[in-house]
Formats: C-alpha cells, structure tokens, sequence
C-alpha cells in the first residue's frame, strides 16, 4: 500500500527539481533558454496604429493590412531589438496593427521611422485653366502607388552629378506605369511622396519595362535613405498612431526587482501562518506550495511572455493555492473531533472537501475565462496567469499534499 | 461567537460603509482614466544628479497651462520624486515638442512612463470593459443559480440566491467608494485596472457566500428543529468561520506584501483586491448569514 505513494511522491519531487532548475534566472535553465519578459518590465513601447483604408477597396482591405504588417515588420527589424512584434487586428470595421518594441532606447526615433515609411503614389495632373496656382485638386490619384515597387537603388545623374532615386515596379506595377504613361503621353505626371509633390516631369513616351526615376533635389543621404526605405518597402496605405504606451527601462526593472522581492515575502509569510496555524500538517502545505511554484512557473516559462500584470496574477494566484490545503485540513480536524483516527480523517478530509474546493475555483475561472476574452494585452497576461494558477493549484493541493501525507503519516 | 444575535450591529457597520461610499461616488464622481476616454499619462523626473531642478506640481502645471497653452491639466506627485501629468491625447511630434520644452525649463528629465490613448480606442476599451463587466455578472448569476439549484425547505432556494447577490453588491461597492475618496485625493481613475479588480473581487465574494450557504443547507437538513434558523445559522457560521479567515487571510498576506513592497504601479490595483477581499469576508460571514436569518419569520 505505501510503495505507490512513495513512487508518486518521488516523481513529483524529482519534476518540481527539474522544473526549479529550469526556471532559476542563475543557472542552466537562463543559459539555455532565458525567460521572456514583457515590455513593461523590460522598459519599451507598445503603439497602436490605425490603417486609413478610405482609398482601398473593400476586397482589398485584407491583403493590404497583411501587406502592411510585412512592410512594417521589415522596418522594425532594423532598430535590433529582440523579437519586435507586429501583429495586424481587426476591430469592427477599422483596421489596426501593433507594434510592440521591447527594451528600446530612443522611442521618439522609432515611432518616426515606422511612420515616416515614404508613402509614395502617382498623380495625374490637370493643368489649370488659367493663371491660376498649382493646388491638390489640380492632381487626380492613379491607382499606381508605392506597394507595387519591387525595388529601388540610389543612382547618379550622367550630367549634373545629382542623386537620383530608380525605382523597379513588380510586374503589377510595370503594367499600370505603361498604361498611365500610354494615356499620358506630353502631359505632366506628378510623383507624390507622403503626399507631398517631389516632381512633375512631362511623359515624353509610354514607359514599358516598369522603370521610374525620380529625381527631385535630394542630397545624397535622403536618396539614400529613401531607396533604404523602398527597399523595406513603401506603405500601401497611410497608418495614424492612435495610442502609445512607453515605459522607461527603469520603471520596468525596478518593477520586476519589487514584483519577485514582494512575491517572495509574501509567499514566506504566507508559508510561515501555515506552520503556526496548522502545524505539522502546515509543513506538507508548505512543501506543496513551494512545489506549486515551481511547476507553475515552468508553465509560464514555456508557454507565455511574462509581464507584470501576469506576474501579479501568479502572485495572487500564491495566495489562493493554500486555500485548498486549508479547505482540507478544517475538515480533517472535524472529522478528527468525530472521533476517526488520523489516516482516516485524513482520507475523509479531502473526499469531503473536493466539492467546496472545485466549487470555490469555480467562479475565479469564469472571471479569468472572459478577462482573457475580452480585454488587451495587459489584461489579457494577467488573466492567463491567474487562470493557468488556479488550475495548477487544485493539483497541487489535492495531489501533492495527499500523497505527502499518505507516506509521512504513520497509522495511529 | 454569537454572530445572529448581535446581527444589527454587523449589519449596520456594513449599512455605514455602503452610505459613506455610494456618498463618496455621488460627491466626487469617479474619474474614467484614459483608457476609457483617451487623454495622455505622463510620468517624469529630474535626473538625479540635477540638484537645481526646481519640478514641482505647481510648476509643472503652471508650466503646461503658460508655456505649452494645454487646457485640462492635472499634475500629481508620484513616487520617487516623480510626477504623474494627465493631459488631452497629444500626437507623437507634440509629445516631442513637449518634450523638448520640458527639458530646457527644468533640465535633463527622464520619462519615466508615457501613455497616451486616442478617443476612439478610449471608447472601444470602454466597451470591451462593460462587456466583461455584463459576461462576469452574467457567469456569476448563471452559477449561483446552479449552486443553489436543489429546493430547500425552510428557505427557498431564490433567496440564497437573492442575498448572494447583494453580499455580492456590498463587496463591489466599497472598494468602488474607496476609489472615489482615491481619485479626490490622489487622482486615482477608474481604468481598465479598476474593472479588473472588481471583476476578481466579485469572483472571490461569491465563493465565500457559497460556503456559508452550504453548511446552513447541510445543518437544516441534518437538524430535527429546522424552524430554529436563528440558531442553525448562527452555528453554521461559527464551523465556518475559520476557514472562510484563514483562506482570506493567506490571499490578504500575499497582498499587503505586495501593497507595501511590490511596484508603484500595481499599488491601487493591489488596495482595491485587498479591500474588496476584506470586506467579501466579512459579509460572507457577518451579512450573509445574518440577512439569512431575517427571513425566516416571512417563510
């Protein structure tokens, strides 16, 4: 009868080993595969972006933000920061990308590179009748814009010497830049950078091939940087930045210091009430809890980016997984007063305390369940770690600790 | 402890917390925070080193409203020698601008966090909340009803359920009184945080109720005098009094330490659980059952 616990118990202390080892921030488990911490505990910015679609047909609108998270994922590489995340929403009918940018520096200069992607498109022009001055209404958007460009390189003028910027359309694009020019042969062509004129040179003859120069008056770092920037590719729609999160790398890692130092109090003086409330049985709860902590946070480790919000949760989830243990060991020492033995109190304990333990987690779960559904980010790692907590707690408790008390306790 | 017999005066300390706090969100309203209306969060301090830096609520504020032309500003002191500026939604080159101004009046500064939410994500983030609010309300009735499903003499089963819901009532409340007397105080906005709380609070309240509930159930059944519900429930309390503190009370551990040596920016969410958890214990213990009792004579 006693070897199957102690067989049981083994296997549990030898996973909860392995799972402390795997979560220690110090040795093995930080070499080979460190934690992942979210941007408010690393410092970092969280942007929200609105994807103007008014000049896209609705069809289109999919591929497009698809698009557009590639083009924007591709610039955010280049600021070398680990695992940048761009991540395209849809909510009600507009569309969104994050974009989250853990541990960077400068956040000013990488919100203007995402936004300042040239936004280039060609327009045909319509002189006016009279005197009049050059205004917008004088040029009529072509659907030829920067999402068909394949490529770009920087280029020097034979003559002036001046930098010039060569574009290369995909075969979409080639298609389109010879019907316009076809249609606009010694008429103006307007080229438009974030919808501000750069050129306007006269179609002298339809343009096959999809080559286009613009030439404008750039030094030669702007042309640089532009034919960079076509390189990465051109925004096929304007984007707007709705909402911005930042948080210092200060605040981030004095959070994370304060979060584990409390948690650890916490979960000590929670270890310690045990002990003194209920004695010897407290020790197999505190055991139990520390074996909880262990296998959660391997858990969060393979799973899930930690944030302070889920690290919260998990703290709070420390304080409801005694609960079960404390369920149990109030009804044991009824049963205890009723007159059964020991062992059988015990076994008697847990039966009758199951249904007030699954009831009592009940309800933390539907809360955590539609938190999780219904909220952003922040709220959303919380919820996953009190739901994730909670589901460890009611094995820890009824398994861990029963099994410690079937081996250690001795019939009486 | 005879907790039905001095039902009165639990009842009326929980009566004067419900007054004092449903009149501090009458007085002074609860703030939406910026999540919820859109606006910009902006902490800053002077680096360290700078010993001139002449920051301060009052100057800062002076300064957004003179300098800057920015109508609706609130400053607060934060921790650290920091300062927490709230402002309208502002675009990443005014933020910038702002900043730079910044720094040639008080210094070198150091941004310590930066939010700043447009109105219509405000507004989606505020749905998306009362949404949670409705589907957690919603989950929670749905599971007193099956908690309490079986008929039961002498108390009918709807009112376990009735008064389940107003322990649940009472809970909500007074940590939202709490964060009107906060936002008067400290600024404190009702955020996305805010609603987080009550939703785990209202998670929590519920349970305990339920395990009172039960072995008032349990003790009538197995009683030969069930009229005597003053009694049976009064009983039923005292076996359960024990756990319903100590189950608290290691979640409420956990919390303080957290409160007093976790980060500042958990610090309200913390108070707001913490409380709610306090008061859901003592209602479970001395409202539930208590309002249990007064039933009785109408059965």
């Amino acid at each position: 009868m006693k070897t199957k616990p102690i067989f049981l118990l083994i296997i549990i202390l030898l996973s909860a080993i392995i799972a402390g080892i795997f979560v220690s921030p110090q040795w093995l488990g930080a070499k080979y595969r460190p934690w992942r911490l979210g941007l408010d505990l690393v410092g970092g910015t969280h942007l929200v972006y609105e994807i103007d679609m008014s000049q896209v047909a609705s069809q289109d609108r999919d591929s497009i933000s698809g698009g557009l998270r590639d083009v924007i994922e591709r610039r955010v590489n280049l600021f070398g920061v680990s695992e940048p995340q761009v991540v395209s929403a849809k909510e009600g009918d507009s569309y969104r990308l994050v974009v989250e940018l853990a541990g960077i520096k400068d956040v000013g200069a990488a919100i203007n590179e995402i936004g300042m992607t040239p936004l280039l498109d060609f327009r045909e022009a319509v002189p006016p009748t009279n005197d009049q001055q050059l205004t917008t209404d004088n040029f009529i958007p072509t659907n030829l814009t920067g999402r068909y460009i394949k490529g770009a390189q920087l280029d020097f003028d034979q003559t002036t010497g001046a930098a010039q910027v060569d574009i290369q359309f995909n075969d979409e694009g080639a298609k389109i830049f010879e019907e316009l020019t076809g249609r606009n042969v010694g008429k103006p062509l307007a080229i438009f950078l974030d919808n501000a004129l750069i050129e306007m040179p006269t179609v002298r003859e339809k343009i096959s091939g999809g080559q286009a120069q613009i030439t404008g008056k750039f030094t030669v770092d702007e042309a640089k940087k532009m034919v960079e920037r076509f390189n990465a590719g051109a925004l096929p729609a304007p984007i707007k930045l709705v909402s911005q999160q930042t948080i210092g790398p200060s605040l981030g890692q004095e959070s994370l210091k304060k979060a584990i130092y409390a948690g650890t109090i916490g979960t000590t003086i929670v270890m310690l009430f045990m002990l003194i409330y209920y004695r010897k049985f407290g020790i197999f709860a505190s055991l139990a809890l520390i074996i909880y902590i262990a296998l959660t946070a391997a858990v969060f480790k393979l799973g899930i980016t930690m944030t302070l919000a889920g690290i919260a949760g998990f703290i709070l989830s420390i304080g409801m997984a005694v609960d079960a243990n404390i369920l149990i060991f109030e009804r044991t020492k009824e049963e205890i007063k009723k007159g059964l033995s020991r062992l059988s109190a015990i076994e008697e304990g847990f039966k009758r305390a199951w249904p007030s333990i699954r009831d009592s987690n009940v309800s933390t779960i539907i809360t955590s369940v539609i938190l999780y559904k219904f909220t952003s980010s922040f709220v959303q790692g919380f919820a996953l770690a009190l739901l994730i907590g909670v589901l460890i707690s009611m094995f820890s408790a009824i398994t861990i600790t029963r099994t410690m008390l079937r081996v250690f306790v001795k019939k009486d | 402890m005879n907790i039905i017999g001095k039902r009165k005066i639990f009842l009326s300390i929980s009566g004067v917390l419900i007054i004092a706090s449903i009149a501090a969100v009458l007085i002074f309203g609860l703030k939406p925070g910026i999540d919820f209306v859109g606006g910009t969060m902006w902490q800053v301090r002077c680096q360290m080193s700078d010993v001139r830096c002449q920051m301060s609520a009052e100057s800062l504020k002076d300064f957004f409203e003179k300098d800057l032309g920015i109508k609706n500003i609130t400053v607060f002191p934060a921790a650290d020698s920091s300062f927490l500026i709230r402002l309208p939604h502002i675009s990443e080159p005014e933020h910038q601008s702002h900043l730079g101004q910044l720094k040639a009046k008080f210094g070198e500064i150091e941004e310590i966090r930066f939010e700043t939410i447009g109105p219509t994500i405000g507004k989606e983030l505020r749905n998306k909340a009362f949404w949670a609010i409705g589907l957690v309300l919603l989950g929670i009735s749905l599971y007193i009803a099956f908690a309490f499903r079986k008929v039961s003499y002498p108390v009918k089963s709807w009112k376990y359920g009735m008064i389940t819901l107003i322990t649940l009532f009472h809970d909500v409340v007074i940590p939202t009184g709490l964060l009107a007397g906060l936002g008067a105080w400290r600024g404190i906005e009702m955020d996305t945080n805010f609603i987080v709380a009550l939703l785990v609070i209202m998670g929590f309240s519920v349970h305990d109720t339920i395990v009172v509930f039960d072995r008032i159930r349990e003790n009538l059944f197995l009683s030969r005098d069930r009229e005597n519900l003053s009694a049976i429930a009064n009983n039923s309390v005292n076996q359960t009094i024990a756990r319903s503190i100590n189950t608290s009370l290691t979640l409420v551990l956990v919390l303080l330490a957290m409160f007093f040596l976790g980060p500042v920016s958990l610090k309200y969410f913390v108070l707001i659980i913490l409380v709610g958890t306090v008061v859901g214990t003592y209602s479970s213990i001395f409202v539930a059952a208590p309002l249990l009792s007064f039933q009785k004579s109408r059965v």
